[in-house]
């Protein structure tokens, strides 16, 4: 059926950490399917299992529970394989390298040779909109340039999948609305499924195709909301009654996740 | 660096100034003898009714003598200018006489320091290193390991020194260098283990993580992040270890029997009577520590700014 264009598929997943306050449930029957092409956001209060989720599909944490696959294989095979590009919530950048050098590292340990190193550095850093940055290091740049690097170092080395884990929400407004918008002119450009854990209502409506709504203990989805919004956005298709109608779903999912405590 | 010269030079002219105050009260004493052997009047008199008084009523009866401390052959407390001159004499003089090497000269007895002093460094920066990556990958090695690291540091050196010599020479080992390269390392290792550990565990969670989604092998991750991220931590702990180092070749000169080094030198002097020849081997001791950790200091600072650190 379907299966092949799924890129993720999560039945039934549980994660139970056991910690010493006795276990804790961070996701609780977790069941989705993320489509080739699909930009998926995961939007809910800290605790909700957002985070988590996204972990999973990376393979940085197991399941105690369920099951769940990353095109069509284990997660763990799909990180040997190099499927995905993660983003983490702080760019994480090597201060002791330049932001080329940065770019590169993936490359390096995936073994691509130095002409295509330096070849994809400069592809990408076209992407992200960063050339001439490539000798400087990283803190000569700017918050929002440093992020918009480490995008590019999980673009560097063609995983169709990009799991981007609250890579804005250190930022201010103004970078964060600038780098929405060119996150959208790159997700159409390369057509990448991409999963973005986020904790705002706006960006998650603006930049998704798909928006899951989670709420906490247990961390499970409470709902799936799916945009009607065009894939062409500009920035002020955030004042159309559609893109207010959307919101406001998404702030009533939050809502009613929250009754329960 | 300029913004710093006037403090230190501040702080180095009051600790002069209290140094030459510190000579009068110090030497009085000695001073008054000589001058009451020399035919003198001095109050009260003869040496044994004097040691009843204090240093301060003496220096008030006695003024007329007290700059006598000042210019002592053996004084309790020699001035900075004698020993700066002691200095000279053994070094500066030594060279410009054609005798460098001469084993009456500091510069011998600091090369002879210098060597063990290196040999020490190295040896105990690679156990260091060595000893904080085992502990760093193997929580077998933490759990064996890092105890003894520490009761280690809690013997004291003195007391290990004879028994490190004893024992190597019992072993055949000809000469002084390699014990006391071994009881050098001995201090050394420490704070470049303990640093190394705190320097390889310094990679965030996150830093780790972005590396398994690479996919990478641990050597990749070592040489990559882990090896990086602690050289700030290891130029540190290296500092600290190379004045260690020296510190263990001075304690492995001082057994009986040691002719060479500074070590030798401070206890020959203490044997001998000759407070000149101690403080002179001390400052060359002091010179010696303060250009090994300046060095590190200058290559530190030039590996950190190459590497974008600093």
């Amino acid at each position: 059926m379907p299966k092949a264009i799924n890129v993720i598929s999560a039945q039934n997943l549980d994660l139970t950490f056991q910690t010493n306050d006795g276990p804790v449930h961070a996701l609780k029957g977790v069941s989705l399917d993320i489509e080739k092409g699909d930009f998926v956001s995961f939007i809910g209060p800290s605790g909700c299992g957002k985070t988590t989720f996204l972990r999973c599909m990376a393979d940085l944490e197991a399941p105690t529970g369920g099951s769940i696959t990353v095109n069509g294989v284990s997660p763990e095979e799909a990180r040997k394989a190099r499927a995905y590009g993660y983003v983490f919530q702080a760019a994480g950048l090597y201060p002791w390298r330049t932001i080329g050098r940065n770019i590169s590292l993936p490359l390096e340990i995936m073994g691509y040779s130095k002409g295509d190193i330096a070849e994809r550095v400069t592809r990408t850093l076209e992407l992200v909109e960063l050339s001439g940055f490539e000798k400087k290091f990283p803190w000569q740049l700017s918050g929002g340039m440093q992020q918009r690097a480490s995008i590019a170092r999980a673009l560097a080395f063609d995983a169709d999948i990009l799991l981007m884990d609250e890579p804005f929400g250190a930022l201010d407004e103004i970078v964060r609305d600038h780098l929405n918008e060119q996150l959208l002119q790159l997700w159409a450009r390369t057509e990448k499924t991409i999963a973005f854990v986020t904790h705002s209502i706006p960006e998650a409506v603006y930049l998704s195709t798909r928006i899951v709504v989670m709420s906490p203990r247990p961390g499970r989805i409470t709902d799936v909301i799916e945009s009607t919004l065009p894939r062409e956005r500009p920035l002020d298709i955030r004042e159309s009654p559609e893109f207010l109608e959307i919101a406001h779903r998404v702030r009533d999912g939050l809502r009613a996740g929250h009754a329960y405590d | 660096m300029m913004r710093s010269t006037f403090p230190v030079l501040t702080v180095l002219a009051v600790i002069v100034g209290v140094w030459y105050l510190a000579v009068a009260p110090m030497n009085v004493r000695v001073a008054l003898d000589q001058a009451e052997r020399a035919g003198s009047a001095i109050v009260p008199e003869g040496s044994v009714p004097r040691r009843d008084v204090s240093v301060w009523r003496l220096m008030l009866n006695n003024t007329a003598h007290v700059p006598l401390g000042y210019a002592l052959e053996r004084p309790r407390l020699p001035t900075p200018g004698q020993v700066g001159a002691e200095l000279w004499k053994t070094t500066g003089e030594m060279i410009a006489k054609g005798r460098a090497f001469s084993k009456r000269g500091l510069i011998y007895h600091g090369w002879i320091t210098l060597q063990s002093t290196l040999w020490g460094f190295a040896l105990g920066t690679v156990l260091g290193i060595v000893g904080a990556v085992a502990i760093v990958y193997s929580r077998t090695a933490q759990l064996s390991m890092m105890p003894w690291a520490i009761i280690s540091q809690t013997i004291p050196i003195v007391a290990l020194a004879p028994m490190i010599i004893v024992l190597s020479s019992q072993m055949g080992v000809e000469g002084r260098g390699l014990p006391k390269a071994i009881i050098s390392a001995y201090l050394c290792f420490f704070p470049v283990l303990v640093g190394m550990v705190k320097g390889l565990r310094a990679p965030l969670p996150a830093q780790l993580d972005l590396l398994r989604t690479y996919n990478a092998s641990g050597l990749q991750s070592f040489l990559r992040l882990r090896l990086p991220a602690s050289l700030p931590y290891l130029f540190t702990s290296l500092k600290i270890g190379i004045a260690a180092a020296l510190v263990g070749t001075i304690v492995g000169e001082l057994p009986t029997g040691a002719i060479s080094g500074l070590g030798a030198r401070i206890l020959i002097g203490d044997q001998f009577g000759t407070p000149l020849a101690i403080w002179s081997a001390l400052f060359a001791a002091a010179i010696l520590a303060g250009g090994l950790v300046t060095l590190l200091d200058l290559v530190q600072r030039l590996t950190l700014k190459r590497m974008g650190l600093a």
